[in-house]
């Protein structure tokens, strides 16, 4: 062996064990993340996949679990969706546009604003549903209704929205913009039919995924007075409860049967978010453009 | 002056007298700064009617700037303040009642990376002509536009595909005719085939001499023999040093460019042309 070739086998290499070990510890981080997501998934599923039927989807809830059904929470967890997207899109890409486009940021409220706004996409969702049953419920009258829900839900995941758009318009390189100012556009050409086209795929991205954290929300809606036993169809100005109120209930409940029948309602909670999940992230990858 | 591979005989191309050229900017003892640094001062010079004029000199020397007053493009940096006079055809371009809006329809750009937007081929032609109104018998306006940069026959059948798809020499084609289809009287271009291989660069300096029969261009080059080639005029720029080391473009020279490349009047342009500095 000539001594070129010995010179770079020489022995162990340093910090073998270190690199070990710390290879150790990440894969342990993510196994227990991993084996606690797949124990819970599976448990939930082995316990109520037996009750995911017809009576679930399309029968109200009754005091027997045998002929109980969560329709109404399933509605209500649609309408509820319907108005945290008609809400929260223009309200935040607006906010995200203003931001982006327009704020000066050598003004002082325009980065009060900014740091604000992280601020409140950190604040608990319990606190957003005292503010709610503070101000809509009681302080303007709304009342305990579906729209005063879906409108606390709209303010907690408004941040979200917000950050998610932002992201997006800073990602249209600023040449497209500079492009269209020398074809002799104004600001407000520039910014809707430039900007945001090319920002929408990561606006939709973001919107998904806020209001998939919105609809799985407990607590600021049983603030706001969300029902725990609705046997009717919601409306908008009616009574109303969601999907996670009618399983946090069921839980409550003390005969086994309801338990497996809260695993079922898991299970469909679960399907809706982990759709909207993979729609978002198969629309990121669909759209996501290299410049 | 061999070290410049130029044909002289096309440099010594006669130019009309000035008295018969038409002056279409008149700059006069134009500075522009940023955040108070001066990036450029005392500028003054002409720009003539269906002339091609070129701004070469090194990295720094402001002449990216220089172009970007033309269609008040640094109106759109808060830090950049412009002082001196640019006139237009007589007016002010930066008088108290100017549209930039205005400015920028006459006064074209072409920018160094092709900018197409991520639309469709014709969808980025069209562009212009949707935003200024000038929307009668679009499908028309699109081809001849298409056909002045020389590129309909490559894109014809396929206008509707993306215009990300097309070549880098391709795209900044395009990115003329979108200038072009608002029928622009200045086209600005601002280094616009240091992007590009020989062959697009080659296509984008023929280009230059058709347009200009219709249109008077001012390109930015950091390559001496593109402006040799494309240019009637050519203006040297280079860079001082102030007391706190901040660079300051200045223009150095300005004239026919048979004359810069062959008898430069200062002592700077020489050392530049000729490749001693730069």
């Amino acid at each position: 062996m000539s001594a070129a070739a010995g010179s770079i086998r020489r022995g162990r290499p340093r910090g073998l064990w270190a690199g070990r070990l710390f290879l150790g510890f990440l894969a342990t981080s993510l196994a227990i993340g991993f084996l606690t997501l797949g124990a819970l998934l599976a448990q939930v599923f082995l316990d109520g996949y037996k009750w995911v039927d017809a009576v679930l989807f399309f029968e109200p809830p009754s005091a027997d679990p045998l002929i109980a059904g969560a329709r109404p929470a399933i509605l209500a967890t649609i309408y509820l969706g319907i108005i945290i997207i008609v809400l929260s899109v223009p309200l935040g890409v607006g906010t995200a546009i203003y931001l982006e486009e327009y704020a000066n940021r050598d003004r002082w409220y325009n980065r009060m604003l900014e740091v604000n706004i992280q601020n409140l996409a950190a604040v608990p969702s319990i606190v957003y549903g005292i503010l709610g049953l503070a101000f809509l419920v009681r302080g303007i009258g709304l009342g305990r209704v579906l729209l005063a829900g879906g409108m606390i839900l709209t303010l907690l995941v408004l941040p979200t929205v917000i950050i998610a758009a932002r992201e997006a318009i800073r990602a249209v390189p600023d040449s497209i913009r500079q492009g269209a100012y020398a074809l002799g556009s104004t600001k407000w050409q520039v910014v809707w039919r430039q900007v945001l086209p090319a920002a929408i795929p990561g606006i939709a991205t973001g919107s998904i995924l806020a209001l998939s954290r919105g609809l799985g929300e407990t607590a600021p809606l049983l603030l706001v007075g969300a029902l725990t036993y609705v046997s009717f169809n919601p409306t908008i100005l009616g009574d109303f409860t969601a999907l996670p109120v009618q399983i946090y209930q069921w839980i409550a409940r003390p005969q086994e049967e309801f338990r497996t029948l809260a695993a079922a309602g898991i299970i469909v909670l679960l399907a809706i978010l982990l759709t909207l999940n993979a729609f978002a992230i198969w629309l990121r990858n669909k759209y996501e453009r290299r410049w | 002056m061999a070290d410049v591979s130029v044909n002289l005989a096309e440099q010594l191309r006669e130019l009309p007298p000035r008295e018969f050229r038409e002056v279409v900017f008149d700059v006069d003892d134009l500075g522009v700064s940023y955040s108070g640094n001066k990036a450029l001062q005392e500028v003054s010079l002409e720009i003539y009617k269906n002339f091609v004029t070129a701004f070469i000199g090194p990295s720094g020397c402001g002449k990216s700037t220089f172009i970007r007053c033309f269609n008040r493009m640094n109106d759109l940096i808060p830090t950049a303040g412009v002082e001196g006079t640019i006139l237009y055809h007589g007016e002010d371009l930066y008088g108290p009642d100017v549209d930039p809006v205005e400015v920028r329809k006459r006064i074209g750009m072409v920018f160094q990376k092709p900018n197409p937007f991520p639309k469709s081929i014709y969808d980025n032609v069209a562009f212009g002509p949707r935003v200024l109104g000038m929307t009668d018998a679009l499908d028309d306006r699109v081809e001849k536009a298409l056909q002045q940069a020389a590129l309909w026959d490559e894109v014809k059948d396929r206008l509707k595909a993306g215009a990300l798809s097309l070549s880098g020499g391709q795209q900044q084609r395009l990115c003329i005719a979108r200038c072009l289809a608002v029928e622009p009287e200045v086209i600005l271009m601002d280094e616009p085939a240091s992007a590009l291989d020989p062959i697009a660069t080659t296509r984008i300096e023929d280009l230059m001499h058709e347009l200009k029969r219709d249109y008077t261009i001012v390109v930015v080059t950091h390559n001496m023999q593109q402006a040799a080639r494309v240019a009637d005029m050519t203006a040297f720029f280079s860079v001082t040093r102030g007391g706190e080391g901040q660079r300051t473009g200045i223009l150095v020279e300005y004239d026919a460019t048979s004359k810069i490349f062959t008898q430069p009047s200062d002592k700077r342009t020489e050392d530049y042309v000729t490749g001693r500095f730069g």
